[in-house]
């Protein structure tokens, strides 16, 4: 169990920096362009590009300008961004993270639970109307494309039937810490969370489904029935269980690349300062190191994630745990 | 026989008849099946593939949850008639009363729990078992059913033992709360030689160990002459002959039986 999780672990650096050299060569050692100008941004004075090229060691070779560069992200975290007037790169990340951590948490929970619910109660209930009903409505979640809901959803709650009682509790379009108020974060982010979940919400119940009918099938479920358990017993013990593995593992590949900044559409739609919102607006202005730092911290995530998931099915399936 | 099956036969099948609806028309599986057992006898139940053998079995287990499935007849356990039993009195009786064991060891236990999870969960679903009582007696049956080293074969999963084993604590499990009526549908077909003759043995001594009475589901021949007191032939649906296993065998009176023993290798 600890040898496995350790190689896994050893995997994960060696994956990290070849993502890190990669996002490095595309964006600093692209012949015929000069890093410099990319960096200081467009129409910068000789001596900001100067100081630029001293900073980031351009005249040097091409592996100490990697090292320098991963230097200031990771260990002295002074990158700053010169388009964005000297702003610090990392800090600005790591302002963006909780929030982005915060909605996709909270879209997850609501999206595994609904799934869960609704995958097993249409196996459950296999070929009758609920079922269908179900998976109807996991379609149509699968169909609505978010920033459309989300945008559909903000006209309801923030002006058409604002002043209803039904909404008028919703705050404006923002984001509140939840360090500075639990409830105004609740209130502010249980709506985005909602729209958030809803595709996934179509998209796991139905996976779910189709996983248990199959495993249904399997002989041990015949066996467990054949042990005078309950229904509800062989279904949840012995078949969600097994269909478990396959949910948890896309699980954490979805939930990481929501983090990573997967969530821009909703976070857009909402307001909400999070990675997303922040790549989207680095890649609107060129700003090269934040660039660089977003893709490299949604890199570390759904690399952390992958591991994660791995770790986790090795939890899950005695099977994976004897093969390594 | 003993006293308490004196009155009636531990197991009595009458006129089952088993159909299939398929596309509007009905489909006849089992017809007019009619047989009985006695405690501690091993009845044997040959026929060749498709003929219904493991659609009787898991109609007497009550599993057959097919839609458009017709079964009538009667079955009647200790006297009491089981089919169309409420589905909860009929889970009180299966596992517990009547259990069954499958052909294929390797897919018939849950793969992502313990054997001994598996077996403690029988245990505890149909008795109070505290967890340590049950895990207590689940060493003990796989002990009795010749697993070595039970203690720790209980904390492994299935796919970690031979296939041999695999049945044996699937035997284990089906014994656990000692049931009248073990069903057991090929039980060895899916083991090699070796084991098989093991498995088989250790299913003669089940009677005199446990008082278990089996209904031993099988297409092979060999099997029913070491096996089985008295066996069953089904010929498409339908019960060709029945006799003790010896007259059977002396005497084939139908000829699909003669030709099976025919069929048995030198
Ligand atoms: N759910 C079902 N719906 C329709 N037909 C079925 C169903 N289950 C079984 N049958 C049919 O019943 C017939 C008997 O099947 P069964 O599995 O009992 O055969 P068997 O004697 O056990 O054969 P084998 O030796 O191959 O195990 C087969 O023709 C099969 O197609
Ligand atoms: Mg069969």
């Amino acid at each position: 169990m600890i040898l496995p999780l350790l190689r896994r672990m050893g995997q994960t650096v060696f994956v990290l920096f070849g993502i890190s050299a990669l996002v490095f060569a595309v964006f600093f050692a692209t012949p015929g362009a000069d890093p410099t100008a990319r960096i200081a941004g467009r129409n910068a004075a000789p001596q900001t590009m100067e100081k630029v090229r001293k900073e980031y060691g351009f005249d040097r070779p091409l592996p100490v300008q990697y090292a320098i560069m991963m230097k200031k992200l990771f260990i002295t975290r002074d990158l700053a961004s010169y388009a964005n007037r000297g702003e610090l790169v990392v800090p600005e990340i790591m302002r963006a993270a909780p929030v982005t951590l915060s909605l996709v948490t909270g879209a997850a929970i609501i999206w595994v639970v609904l799934s869960i619910g609704m995958g097993v109660l249409a196996a459950a209930c296999k070929g009758s109307w609920i079922d269908r009903l179900l998976m109807m409505v996991g379609l149509i979640g699968i169909s609505i494309p978010v920033f459309w809901l989300g945008q559909v959803v903000n006209l309801i709650t923030q002006n058409r039937y604002h002043d209803t009682w039904l909404f008028s509790w919703v705050p404006g379009l923002g984001y509140v810490p939840f360090t500075q108020s639990p409830l105004a974060w609740f209130r502010a982010l249980v709506i985005p969370w909602c729209v958030l979940a809803v595709m996934f919400v179509g998209i796991y119940s139905r996976i779910l489904r189709a996983d248990l009918v199959a495993t249904m099938g399997e002989d041990f479920m015949r066996t467990a029935r054949a042990k005078g358990l309950s229904p509800s017993r062989v279904l949840l013990r012995h078949g969600l269980r097994t269909a478990l593995i396959t949910f948890v593992s896309l699980f954490g590949m979805d939930f990481a690349q929501l983090v990573g900044g997967g969530a821009l559409l909703t976070e857009v739609v909402f307001g909400l300062p999070g990675v997303g919102r922040l790549t989207y607006q680095a890649l609107n202005s060129l700003d090269l190191p934040l660039i660089m730092a977003t893709v490299m911290y949604s890199a570390v995530f759904v690399v952390l994630a992958n591991a994660v998931v791995d770790a986790a099915y090795l939890f899950l399936d005695p099977r994976v745990r004897d093969v390594h | 026989m003993s006293t308490d099956t004196h009155s009636h036969p531990l197991l009595d099948v009458r006129d089952l008849c088993i159909s299939f609806t398929s596309r509007g028309q009905s489909i006849p599986i089992v017809e007019n099946m009619s047989f009985s057992m006695a405690g501690r006898e091993i009845l044997g139940l040959v026929g060749e593939s498709g003929s219904g053998k493991s659609v009787t079995a898991m109609a007497l287990m009550g599993l057959i949850d097919a839609p458009g499935v017709t079964i009538t007849g009667s079955v009647r356990f200790k006297g009491q008639e089981i089919l169309g039993l409420p589905a909860r009195e009929f889970r009180a009786l299966r596992g517990r009363e009547i259990a069954m064991i499958f052909q294929d060891p390797m897919t018939a236990f849950t793969p992502v729990y313990t054997i001994g999870w598996q077996i403690d969960e029988q245990l505890r679903v149909h008795n109070k078992f505290s967890r340590k009582q049950a895990r207590t007696r689940t060493i003990e049956l796989l002990a009795e059913m010749g697993v070595p080293d039970p203690a720790n074969t209980a904390n492994r999963y299935p796919h970690q033992l031979s296939g041999g084993l695999r049945q044996r604590a699937m035997i284990a499990m089906a014994l656990s709360c000692n049931p009248s009526v073990l069903i057991a549908d090929e039980p060895t077909t899916a083991l090699d030689v070796t084991v098989q003759a093991q498995i088989l043995d250790l299913m003669r001594k089940l009677r005199t160990t446990h008082g278990s009475s089996i209904l031993l589901i099988t297409h092979d021949m060999g099997v029913v002459a070491e096996t089985c007191d008295r066996t069953l032939v089904l010929y498409s649906g339908r019960v060709a002959e029945e006799g003790t296993t010896q007259d059977l065998f002396a005497h084939p009176q139908h000829p699909y039986t003669a030709a099976l023993l025919a069929s048995i290798p030198p």
